[in-house]
């Protein structure tokens, strides 16, 4: 018989402490971004993939309809939202970040009711096409103007005339704030924010890297959480601060022998963006089969770029090394990313989410599962589903999905 | 020993019982609306017309969509690996199963002992599962055990382009509309399951000898339509459609009494 108190001590000692940092952070960060009407400050809305790190620099709060599409898709919110952006006339087929975004700034709706109202719009096209005309309809809405940073697709390599392009574009993107803000970027400041995203960068690998021991410390369903600070807030000494007390915790936790998977005896790789309302379901599913998803290739799309930043020349870099993010590039260069995170985690498994709203994440998966399973002889489960929308997700055609994988997995040992 | 598969499907529920390899009875009924008394009204038909008594079974496993309903089981399978199991109790050689059921439809490689090392099953939609084919028997008003048959005799199939069981209902009462011949439309929408399917079926990758199982194998139109597509003749045993009860039978062996 299992002692049911003790049941309870064990799954209170596998909670994640700084969690509770974490939410007064954020609760901090949309007070202030809510406020900034009354405290004087700009606000500006970038895409998740964008450099905010200039936008910290000119003291303008970032806010990113991205994380804010994430919200509402945890609160279980999304159907509603979407259901009144396809009442506007915006198809069931666009995004449903956008989609649920857009319905929001209607009738200030959603989780935290609306975002606060925008000065300017920053849209850097590096993680899909999509954003541009989002961010074109948001600029009509609220009659502000945008700056649109081009990200030219890398199909094999990265060529001079591109990176050119690509800075170019950035010192266009320093005269903008410069006119928005009416005051010129201090350049000092701009290189102490520069090297603290790139601290914040290597902490949060660090922080990805410890699921890598066996037991895993965490899972990628804690990292979907933890990411928040450095989509919003990279280029910050808070975020540097708490992902230093994270990557701490994670450590002890190893010493401690704590692990997030009770009897962890499979180990997966996710793929693509959480399904945001099932996060917790998909958990307690994958955990009662035994099997920890260690790593994935979402959470650490931000900092495998960090090699290419040089953190004493961010101006020149930083956009350069966004433009390289995982799904900005091709199918060839994403398998060497998977083949790298599939050893470092030394998994069983992969485990794709098909999602109706991303396109270029979900794109190419067939071709990567079959390149995975051939050069790597590692299966792949592709769950269809959306990130926010949860008309799109059917629990018992995932269950069946997710025990016919872990059947097939207990048969290969 | 003697063990047990139940097969809660959405239109069918289906249980076999076998001795050491040896069939000795098999069931099938609707499921109709209430899938836990399914599972105990087919399980004590079963025993009946097997003449076993239920404490002569040592194991029972539960599968299909309803596995969960069946509260008289050892454990549950996903119809995934209990098909993978009847097939190749049926066949040892088979290393390719396509299973259509009422709701869905898979796909699922398996290896020289019966082991799947790999599947796919439909996404979210009816198109190319049994339930397609049973709302265009209705709008065509023809017996569904004849709808098969009957489009063998087409010299003509009609094209149905829709990939979505509603859009397609319309299109075929357009072709009716326009007096295309009842064979014609019938075959067209044999090729459209088929299309769907065996697109999934080259997304896992077919590796012949191909046996197909569930309740549409019994549909020799969709069967011969699946074989021109996948250019490969295709198994159909007689226990096609009680076969996830036969697989999870089999699995039933297994577990540690």
């Amino acid at each position: 018989m299992v002692d049911p108190e003790k049941k309870d001590t064990d799954k209170e000692s596998r909670k994640i402490k700084s969690v509770a940092r974490m939410k007064e952070i954020m609760t901090q960060y949309y007070i202030e971004a809510k406020t900034a009407g009354q405290t004087g400050k700009k606000v500006a809305w970038i895409t998740s993939g964008g450099p905010v790190e200039f936008l910290i620099a000119m003291d303008v709060i970032p806010v990113y309809p991205e994380n804010h599409g994430a919200m509402i898709g945890a609160s279980k919110m999304g159907v509603g939202l979407c259901e009144k952006a396809e009442e506007m006339g915006y198809s069931r087929d666009l995004c449903s970040y956008a989609r649920s975004d857009i319905a929001c700034a209607a009738i200030n709706g959603g989780p935290i009711g609306g975002l606060p109202r925008p000065d300017f719009l920053v849209c850097c096209n590096n993680i899909c096409g999509t954003v541009m005309k989002w961010y074109e309809a948001v600029s009509r809405y609220y009659h502000v103007p945008l700056f649109i940073l081009d990200t030219p697709f890398i199909h094999t390599r990265f060529s001079d005339a591109a990176k050119r392009y690509v800075i170019d574009q950035t010192y266009e993107y320093i005269r903008f704030l410069e006119e928005q803000c009416g005051k010129k970027m201090d350049m000092d400041r701009m290189r102490e924010v520069g090297k603290l995203a790139v601290s914040g960068l290597r902490l949060w690998q660090e922080v990805l890297d410890t699921a890598a021991h066996k037991p895993a410390p965490m899972t990628a369903f804690d990292a979907f959480f933890h990411l928040a600070l450095i989509v919003t807030l990279r280029g910050t000494q808070i975020t540097v601060d708490y992902y230093r007390q994270l990557k701490q915790e994670m450590e002890e936790r190893i010493r401690k022998g704590i692990a997030m998977v009770p009897n962890e005896k499979y180990r997966l790789l996710w793929d693509n963006l959480p399904v945001w309302y099932k996060t917790r379901w998909l958990s307690e599913k994958f955990s009662s089969r035994d099997a920890c998803l260690a790593g994935d290739t979402y959470t650490s799309a931000w900092s495998g770029v960090l090699d290419l930043i040089d953190e004493n020349n961010f101006i020149e870099t930083g956009s350069v090394a966004y433009s390289s993010v995982y799904i900005n590039v091709s199918l060839d260069m994403m398998f060497d990313t998977l083949k790298k995170l599939i050893e470092k985690y030394d998994v069983d498994g992969l485990v794709m989410h098909s999602n109706r709203s991303c396109k270029p994440y979900s794109f190419g998966q067939y071709d990567l599962a079959k390149m995975v399973m051939k050069k790597l002889n590692i299966p792949t489960l592709i769950l269809e589903a959306d990130m926010v929308d949860e008309r799109s997700f059917s629990d018992s055609q995932i269950e069946t999905r997710i025990d016919a994988f872990m059947e097939t997995l207990a048969g290969k040992r | 020993m003697i063990t047990a598969g139940i097969d809660i499907g959405s239109i069918t529920a289906k249980a076999a019982v076998l001795n050491d390899g040896h069939i000795l009875g098999t069931r099938l009924m609707f499921t109709g609306y209430d899938a836990r008394q399914a599972g105990k009204t087919v399980m004590a038909e079963l025993l009946q017309a097997a003449g076993v008594q239920r404490e002569e079974i040592r194991a029972v496993v539960a599968t299909g969509y309803g596995r969960n309903t069946v509260d008289f089981a050892n454990k549950t399978i996903t119809e995934i690996t209990c098909h993978a199991a009847g097939g190749h109790f049926i066949n040892p050689k088979v290393r390719f199963i396509i299973d259509v059921g009422g709701q869905d439809s898979k796909v699922i490689r398996l290896d020289e002992n019966g082991r799947v090392l790999d599947f796919a099953m439909n996404d979210k939609c009816a198109a190319g599962t049994g339930r397609f084919l049973e709302v265009m028997a209705r709008a065509l008003e023809v017996d569904l055990d004849k709808f098969g048959e009957i489009c063998l005799a087409a010299k003509h199939p009609a094209k149905i382009s829709s990939i979505c069981t509603v859009f397609a209902e319309s299109e075929v009462i357009s072709l009716i509309a326009q007096g295309e011949m009842r064979e014609n439309i019938i075959a067209g929408i044999h090729d459209s399951v088929a299309s769907r399917i065996s697109a999934m079926a080259k997304r896992v990758g077919v590796v012949a000898p191909v046996m197909m199982t569930g309740g549409v194998a019994k549909n020799i139109g969709a069967v011969k339509a699946l074989e021109n597509k996948l250019e490969t003749p295709i198994q159909v045993s007689e226990y096609a459609q009680i076969n996830g009860a036969i697989g999870a039978a089999l699995l039933a062996r297994n577990l540690s009494p």
